[in-house]
């Protein structure tokens, strides 16, 4: 059996599963009830001078029939007395004084920052989160993102955080920002004990399309708010990555953004993160969803052999290269499993259209087949492809070469020039610009083709079960 | 104990006859319409028959563009609503769904189309108009999907067409011809409504077209003539016995299913000779009206029925049974059916022969003959120069329907034999224009 316990920072908590600082975390009441339902850690909703908040919140971004594959809220911070909530964080630990509560904070002056750090310390909190990632609202006020994107800044607010604080604290960053490094290292030279990444993104979930008015919208306006949801999980596992890469932040991360399921949170910790934060999972869902999480993480600690979470941390981190250090020599291309194709041809369209015309179309079935000169080995067929393992990507090197950009470059064999005869694509036909008129308008215009009359696929209909009938 | 209770209200008869292509509420769309792979010259479009851009239009619904959807829809087939109902999809568009291939359910292309028409006839939302009018004149003989959709196609060109319709309500075989779990009354006209409604011809309801005269007439008023005429009368059997009381035609039985819904008798142990679609939809609807036993009777063996799997399976699922390898030799009774004496029959190198001394009487108080229609030669005999095929079947063009006498045009079912509404729409759409290019010269 594994072993799901973390120490973060000096945090400890039963598995690495907190709760974001959220609505989630609004009231002693969820907190309570998600350590119940099995939810390691919760970082309570941030707390401040309570705000006043806007009626219409939440903006969600669906896929299809897939709903809130983003989502964004223009909510601030906690809105109830501070009094309430620290009564209620300390009536947490009683209950729960092994399960991690931490307190998001949020305020502006040095002697605010002092009081409560300090209250938050009596009431019982096992760390500190410092809200400087907020996105909306807040940061108007010189306070959340606006801090998070000045590292000198924040770095103050965290020496004046560090003065009084005999709890860990953990800085959370705000990904509206050209480089994550530089705030992570800002929060390491004021002493912060780790950070936390990503806080949402700045956005503008959609625009309704009859009122002229962002999502969402409050009495027909509204503004830019704070992005998350498992469509910003690749946004956050870059910054996560570049963040446990840096030889100096070197601080424990905990993974946000986009963490919904065991896997999830399992590709922030091999890039580095030693505790994960959810939350818009759990807003859809509700608290249950802990338990898919930690089966599954078990499950997979248990078949890779990992004791702790500490045995897999940031283990992919070796693997994440610059551009400029992969192998040039590696050489893949689509194999078409002709058995499992169904004759959609995606592969086909999405290639010819998207990417190198590297695949046709063949007489007497819809089966495509790959024009394997011309196939660069770009994924795009494999990844449009509605069949399982229909399309792979056969390695075709025989793996004893390397070379790298890099080396390339060393070497002086790179192209450099606007026509140079080394440029990458001379090495597969690209088709005359005039071969695409007209080739398949029929094609992928047909209702209206077929409307216009097209006399050469003109015929009478196909004799059907009733001329069978009357014929026998 | 009868399958269904025998229904003597509206309700109870809905309830039997319960849509088995339901209505797609908006949610049920979306998630459905979120399934299409948007394939590359989709295997759905070639199987339509009216070649329906089904991806664009499943995409449309998609996108909340459903009005969009009806027009991608109605462009290539103005029995659009109808057609998702009561198109054998199982084997057309959906059957060619490539989700097939991959043990996946396929989409439910028939439903999402009658989704987004229904939207559109529901709205009265205007799509389409006729075109400039040209000055010329067509007469369409017949309401039906070819008529109805010749017409439609016309009047876009610019024509002015009057429609001759010989019963009392539009869209023929969609309304007199079609198991009533198809297709409602009510959704078959609506559509024809919103089409008259955009399109603006003209229909002369219970105008029959009969005689010589009356064809002079058409042929001295109007530039063209199109023949929307289907088919005629159940073929006779020939055979002793067939006037009995109670041994009525499929095609006739379903017409006064259609039209009286709860108040048409049917026995208590109903056979149904044939072993095509009619025949499957003659004996389901018999075990819906309450029946408490019925046998479909064909001539040769289970697999060698012309009718379509599903179709046999539904009737199935009503509780109809099966007796193959049996002729009908004589229908036995006394002024009202009793029973029908069969031989067995045996299938040698595809031709089909009796077994001497087989006969046996298999009792019953209704027969219903699903054995083919009859083509309707005795009126397209007063057609001067009117070419027919071995079948009875009108000789056309192809291309344009024209045909041997030159201003007369024909689709459909009086052309093909017999086929499905699609088929009839499809054609006639294109005959349309085949109208257009011989009057105006392009």
């Amino acid at each position: 059996m594994p072993d799901l316990s973390i120490n973060f920072a000096g945090i400890k908590s039963p598995n690495p599963f907190w709760l974001a600082s959220a609505p989630p975390t609004n009231s002693g009441y969820q907190v309570m009830k998600a350590f119940d339902a099995g939810w390691g850690g919760a970082v309570w909703k941030t707390l401040g001078v309570p705000v006043v908040n806007v009626s219409s919140r939440y903006g969600g971004v669906n896929y299809r029939d897939k709903r809130l594959i983003g989502f964004n809220n223009i909510e601030l911070i906690s809105d109830r007395p501070l009094a309430d909530n620290l009564r209620e964080i300390e009536e947490v630990k009683k209950f729960f004084p092994h399960h991690a509560v931490i307190a998001s904070l949020m305020v502006q002056s040095r002697q605010e920052w002092h009081d409560i750090v300090r209250d938050v310390t009596n009431a019982g909190a096992d760390g500190i989160e410092l809200n400087f990632g907020c996105p909306h609202g807040m940061c108007e006020r010189g306070m959340g993102s606006a801090v998070g994107q000045e590292p000198e800044v924040l770095k103050t607010i965290v020496e004046w955080v560090m003065e009084v604080a005999r709890i860990p604290v953990i800085v959370k960053l705000t990904p509206n920002i050209s480089d994550i490094t530089e705030p992570a290292r800002a929060a390491r030279a004021g002493g912060a004990d780790a950070i936390s990444l990503i806080n949402t993104i700045q956005s503008i979930v959609g625009v309704d399309l009859d009122k002229f008015a962002p999502y969402p919208i409050v009495d027909g306006q509204g503004t830019n708010g704070g992005y998350c949801g498992p469509a910003v999980k690749p946004i956050a596992l870059n910054m996560v990555k570049n963040c446990a890469q840096d030889p100096n932040v070197r601080l424990p991360i905990s993974g946000i953004g986009g963490i919904e399921n065991w896997r999830d949170a399992v590709e922030h910790i091999l890039l580095g993160a030693s505790s994960v934060q959810v939350c818009t999972a759990a807003m859809h869902f509700g608290f249950g969803i802990i338990r898919e999480m930690t089966a599954g993480l078990e499950q997979y600690m248990t078949e890779k052999g990992f004791q702790t979470i500490y045995d897999f941390v940031g283990k992919a981190l070796p693997n994440v290269r610059h551009w400029e250090d992969l192998n040039l020599k590696y050489q893949v291309k689509a194999h078409i499993h002709e058995d499992k194709c169904i004759g959609c041809q995606l592969c086909y369209t999405a290639c010819e259209d998207g990417a190198h015309q590297a695949i046709r179309l063949q007489e007497g079935t819809r089966v495509p087949a790959i024009i394997e000169q011309n196939c660069v080995g770009c994924n795009l067929c494999s990844l449009v492809c509605p069949v399982e393992q229909c399309i792979t990507m056969e390695r075709r090197d025989d793996a004893t070469e390397h070379l790298t950009w890099k080396e390339r470059t060393e070497a002086g064999t790179i192209p450099v020039t606007f026509n140079d005869d080394r440029a990458g694509g001379l090495h597969h036909w690209v088709p005359e610009p005039v071969a695409a008129l007209g080739k398949e308008r029929h094609k992928t215009l047909p209702g209206k083709a077929r409307a216009l009359g097209s006399p050469q696929e003109a015929t009478v209909s196909a004799p059907t079960a009733t001329d069978v009938l009357s014929a026998s | 104990m009868a399958e269904y209770p025998t229904p003597t209200t509206e309700q109870e008869f809905a309830a039997n006859f319960a849509q088995i292509k339901p209505l797609m509420s908006n949610t049920e769309a979306l998630y459905e319409s979120s399934r299409c792979l948007f394939c590359f010259d989709a295997p759905c479009i070639k199987a339509c028959p009216s070649g329906i851009d089904i991806p664009q239009f499943i995409r449309q619904i998609n996108t909340g563009n459903t009005i969009g959807a009806a027009k991608t829809i109605y462009e290539a087939n103005y029995f659009g609503n109808a057609c998702g109902k009561v198109c054998p999809t199982e084997v057309l568009c959906e059957g060619a769904c490539v989700y097939n291939l991959n043990d996946q359910k396929p989409i439910e292309i028939g439903r999402l189309q009658s989704h987004a028409t229904r939207k559109v006839i529901d709205s009265g939302k205007h799509l389409f108009g006729p075109g400039p009018a040209n000055g010329r004149k067509v007469a369409v003989i017949g309401a039906g999907p070819a008529g109805i959709s010749c017409a439609c196609e016309l009047r876009a060109l610019g024509y002015a067409v009057d429609v001759f319709e010989a019963r009392e309500q539009p869209s023929g075989l969609t309304l007199y011809g079609v198991a009533p779990y198809k297709i409602t009354n009510a959704e078959a006209l609506a559509e024809m409504d919103y089409l008259e409604q955009q399109f603006g011809y003209r229909v002369h309801y219970n105008h029959r077209i009969s005689t010589r005269e009356e064809l002079q007439r058409l042929e001295d008023e109007y530039d063209a003539i199109f023949l929307g005429i289907g088919l005629g009368a159940t073929n006779a059997l020939l055979l002793p016995g067939e006037e009995r009381t109670n041994c009525v035609g499929a095609v006739e039985f379903i017409e006064q299913l259609r039209t009286e819904h709860q108040h048409v008798a049917v026995g208590r142990k109903v056979i149904v000779l044939g072993g095509g679609n009619t025949a499957m939809d003659a004996a389901s609807e018999s075990a819906r009206l309450g029946a408490e036993d019925v046998t479909l009777a064909y001539r040769r063996g289970k697999g060698e029925m012309g009718a379509y799997g599903f179709e046999y399976d539904l009737a199935k699922g009503a509780g109809v049974k099966g007796l193959f390898n049996v002729a009908p030799v004589e229908i036995v009774g006394n002024g009202k059916v009793e029973g029908v004496r069969f031989i067995r029959t045996a299938t040698l190198d595809g031709q089909v022969q009796i077994v001497p001394g087989s006969e046996f009487v298999e009792p019953c108080d209704m027969v219903i003959k699903a054995t083919g229609q009859a083509k309707q030669t005795g009126f397209l005999h007063l057609i001067p120069g009117l070419q027919l095929d071995g079948k009875g079947r009108i000789v056309a063009d192809t291309r344009t329907g024209q045909t041997s006498n030159p201003r007369y045009f024909a689709s459909g079912d009086a052309l093909n034999g017999g086929a499905e509404v699609v088929n009839a729409a499809a054609e006639a759409k294109q005959t349309a224009r085949g109208i257009h290019e011989f009057l105006s010269g392009n």
